[in-house]
């Protein structure tokens, strides 16, 4: 999958998860939690629905390597998806 | 024969509109079914029914304000439905037709399986499955703004409703010719003012803190997630529902409702989990039963509610079952918050942002994981000891996440 396809889907989720913040307006290389104003259960929510649309499993061990949009967007795609 | 009335959803509501019809005049009904949506302050409600029989008749209109305790519609308890009438008074003539209710004569079937009516209610297939289906499936989800805005603009939901899958959301619609007015932010701030205020003149509260380690807590939900997937994972805010309930088992004094200078302990824990709303305020609607079941119950309960309030859409019940309140900063917040007791509860407890602080465990400092637990309680109900030993109870049990 191509790097544009997974920041759509990823910018896609985090849209549903936090409407109301618009995705240009925010740091992709800073703390996501504080780009979109999200909480732990909110970030559970978004990687239920990562996982489940890229058939993917994303251990919780790996939650260092998705702290921003870029770096979460760089573990999706260095999982070979 | 009993009449359904504009329930009461908290100390704060004074009135609702009623915005959904989901059960057509003729059919059916088991407590506990969901029957209508009611509009607050604090969103959309959904909202359940008391009683088994027959929805004989809705009493007021989609889009109608009408005060607490004001009947909107007719529940028959008898086991034969009566044939279904025409309405005795001509209905005034509807500005926004597609979202009247149904108003042609049910069918003299049995009345389990009416056939649609051929205009529903605002979401269509409504009339095929238990109310979970239709909570979850069939109705056009929006969010609340958007349902204000489409309300302003006479727009029927079901024509917006393109991606099932997806909420309508404000940017979905139209704009609006007028600026939108600011009625969403301040009705939720005058709800909440309402209440606090209410609490501050009434509630004689004490406060209580003290620090929790949550070191072996937050190890015991590490290694718990590590080999499952993220639909099996807990958090954190889970374990402290648990320790909490299972706390309150042995201090029922923190557990209920003051009302009529009396308070009256509750049976039952339902945790009232404060929830933050995107866009401004909060509600803090109950997780039920929260000491029954396990850790893993609590979760997937925790789950659906923090969902079903981010999307603005919870039930009426939940609002005002919360026998006590948990007020919790999540990972992103400050050391430490003081609660104010929602009336009429008597206890709400507070937990700040858990971070790495010196300890000293066997004459040794050490780095825990570290929070500041407080607990607000209510002075005519009881005092300062009895309160340090429930806080002390809970900070017990999150030492021992294995057992909650």
């Amino acid at each position: 999958m191509t790097d544009a396809n997974i920041r759509t889907i990823v910018t896609t989720q985090l849209g549903r998860i936090a409407p109301e913040i618009p995705i240009d307006s925010i740091d992709p290389a800073a703390d996501i939690f504080e780009e979109f104003d999200i909480d732990s259960m909110d970030f559970l929510t978004l990687i239920t629905v990562l996982g489940q649309e890229l058939s993917l499993e994303m251990p919780e061990a790996d939650y260092d390597q998705m702290r921003s949009f870029d770096a979460l967007v760089s573990y999706l795609k260095s999982r070979d998806i | 024969m009993s009449k359904f009335v504009m329930p009461s959803l908290g100390a704060d509501m004074e009135d609702g509109v009623l915005v959904e019809q989901l059960i057509a005049a003729g059919e059916k009904v088991t407590r506990g079914d969901i029957i209508a949506a009611v509009e607050t302050q604090k969103g959309v409600i959904e909202i359940e029914v008391f009683e088994d029989g027959f929805l004989d008749e809705w009493l007021i209109s989609l889009g109608t304000t009408v005060p607490v305790g004001t009947p909107i519609a007719i529940i028959r308890n008898s086991d034969v439905p009566d044939p279904p009438k025409e309405p005795e008074v001509p209905q005034p003539v509807d500005p926004r037709p597609d979202q009247r209710p149904d108003r042609t004569p049910q069918p003299v079937d049995p009345p389990e399986q009416p056939s649609p009516p051929e205009v529903p209610p605002p979401a269509p297939d409504l009339h095929g499955g238990s109310s979970d289906e239709i909570a979850d499936d069939a109705r056009a989800r929006i969010t609340p703004a958007a349902r204000r805005r489409a309300t302003q603009l006479g727009l029927d939901l079901d024509h917006l409703a393109g991606d099932r899958s997806k909420s309508i959301a404000l940017d979905d619609l139209p704009a609006p010719s007028d600026p939108p007015d600011a009625t969403s932010l301040s009705a939720m701030r005058q709800a909440i003012s309402a209440a606090m205020t209410r609490s501050k003149r009434e509630i004689p509260h004490y406060y209580l803190s003290d620090t929790v380690d949550l070191t072996a807590a937050e190890d015991f939900v590490t290694t718990h997630n590590a080999d499952l997937p993220p639909d099996a994972r807990l958090v954190l805010g889970a374990l402290y529902v648990r320790a909490i309930a299972i706390a309150l088992r042995s201090f029922p004094e923190f557990n209920g409702f003051f009302e009529q200078n009396q308070f009256v302990p509750s049976p039952n824990i339902h945790v009232g989990m404060a929830i933050k709303l995107r866009g401004g305020g909060l509600v803090a609607p109950a997780l039920h039963n929260a000491d029954t079941g396990d850790l893993a119950t609590v979760m997937a309960k925790l789950r659906d509610l923090v969902t079903r309030v981010r999307q603005g859409r919870f039930r009426g019940r939940e609002l005002s079952d919360p026998t006590i309140t948990l007020t919790s900063l999540g990972e992103r917040g400050v050391r430490q918050i003081t609660g104010v007791i929602y009336p009429p509860q008597v206890a709400i407890v507070g937990i700040g942002t858990p971070r790495l602080r010196p300890a000293i465990i066997d004459g040794q400092i050490v780095a825990r994981n570290m929070a500041t637990i407080t607990l607000a309680a209510d002075h005519r109900v009881s005092d300062g000891h009895a309160g340090a030993r429930f806080l002390r109870a809970i900070i017990k049990n999150l030492q021992k996440p294995e057992v909650l």
